[in-house]
């Protein structure tokens, strides 16, 4: 496959359905890419948790499990880099709807920690709107984040 | 493999032993399940050891969150053992290590309930 300009290769383009064993292919697909780059241990273990994550996200609350939606993953690797973009074809959220999980009135809810974990294991994470409507979350994790630039 | 739960009492204090994965899905949902059985049982003591535990998720965090909830609205106290760096790093993250009383022996934790 062609590199682009940033050395990158696509590793994986593939359309997901909307069900839970898809959170477990997204992850196994991401995870053989990251290996073969060569990430540590721990690396692969917060790699594989921001994808699933993700991916939770993507079919949840996203698509909403419904079987015509697909969500799409692409995955790239560089020499000192993982690039990986997960779309989904739901209605799209606005991101300051989210309650801040980490505030005092908010530790013992339930959910919306999901994008709180996923930022915390990549180094780079970037989510937008779709047009005409999905998310898109592009999340960046480097072998050395120190060398990155 | 999801997870396993496991229970047994020292003393008045309710041990669960888990083992496997607490993540979105069968795993969570089985947690929660032995959590609100327990309570609704009385049982007001309870010690959840993650020992076992290799994967946590966002589902499993919430999860653990909603039991400490129910066991303290009826009166009790959960407190958590034996957890691996991986899910001590996440209750750095969500900032849930001001909620939980944490442990690393039993002994020490199964004293703290007197």
């Amino acid at each position: 496959m062609p590199e682009n300009q940033s050395g990158e290769i696509q590793k994986v383009d593939t359309l997901l359905d909307s069900t839970l064993d898809s959170v477990d292919t997204a992850e196994n697909q991401v995870l053989r890419v990251a290996e073969e780059i060569g990430f540590p241990e721990d690396d692969l273990h917060q790699i594989g948790m921001a994808v699933r994550e993700t991916m939770v996200n993507a079919v949840v609350h996203g698509n909403r499990y419904n079987a015509r939606k697909k969500v799409h993953l692409t995955v790239s690797g560089a020499r000192n880099h993982l690039t990986i973009v997960i779309r989904d074809e739901g209605e799209g959220f606005e991101r300051e709807m989210i309650p801040d999980p980490l505030a005092e009135e908010n530790l013992l809810k339930q959910s919306g920690r999901g994008l709180l974990l996923i930022q915390a294991f990549v180094d780079e994470f970037e989510i937008r709107r779709r047009q005409p409507k999905g998310t898109e979350v592009r999340m960046v994790k480097y072998l050395e984040p120190l060398l990155k630039k | 493999m999801s997870v396993k739960l496991t229970t047994r009492k020292v003393g008045d204090v309710t041990v669960i032993d888990a083992a496997g994965r607490i993540t979105l899905g069968e795993g969570a949902t089985s947690f929660r399940d032995a959590v609100r059985d327990l309570a609704a049982k009385g049982d007001k003591k309870l010690l959840l050891n993650l020992s076992d535990v290799s994967y946590i998720d966002s589902s499993g965090i919430g999860e653990m969150v909603s039991g400490f909830t129910t066991v303290t609205n009826h009166g009790g106290q959960l407190k958590l053992l034996g957890l691996s760096k991986r899910v001590k790093d996440l209750l750095q993250i969500t900032k849930l290590y001001t909620v939980f009383e944490v442990f690393d022996d039993e002994p020490s934790a199964v004293r703290s309930f007197a």
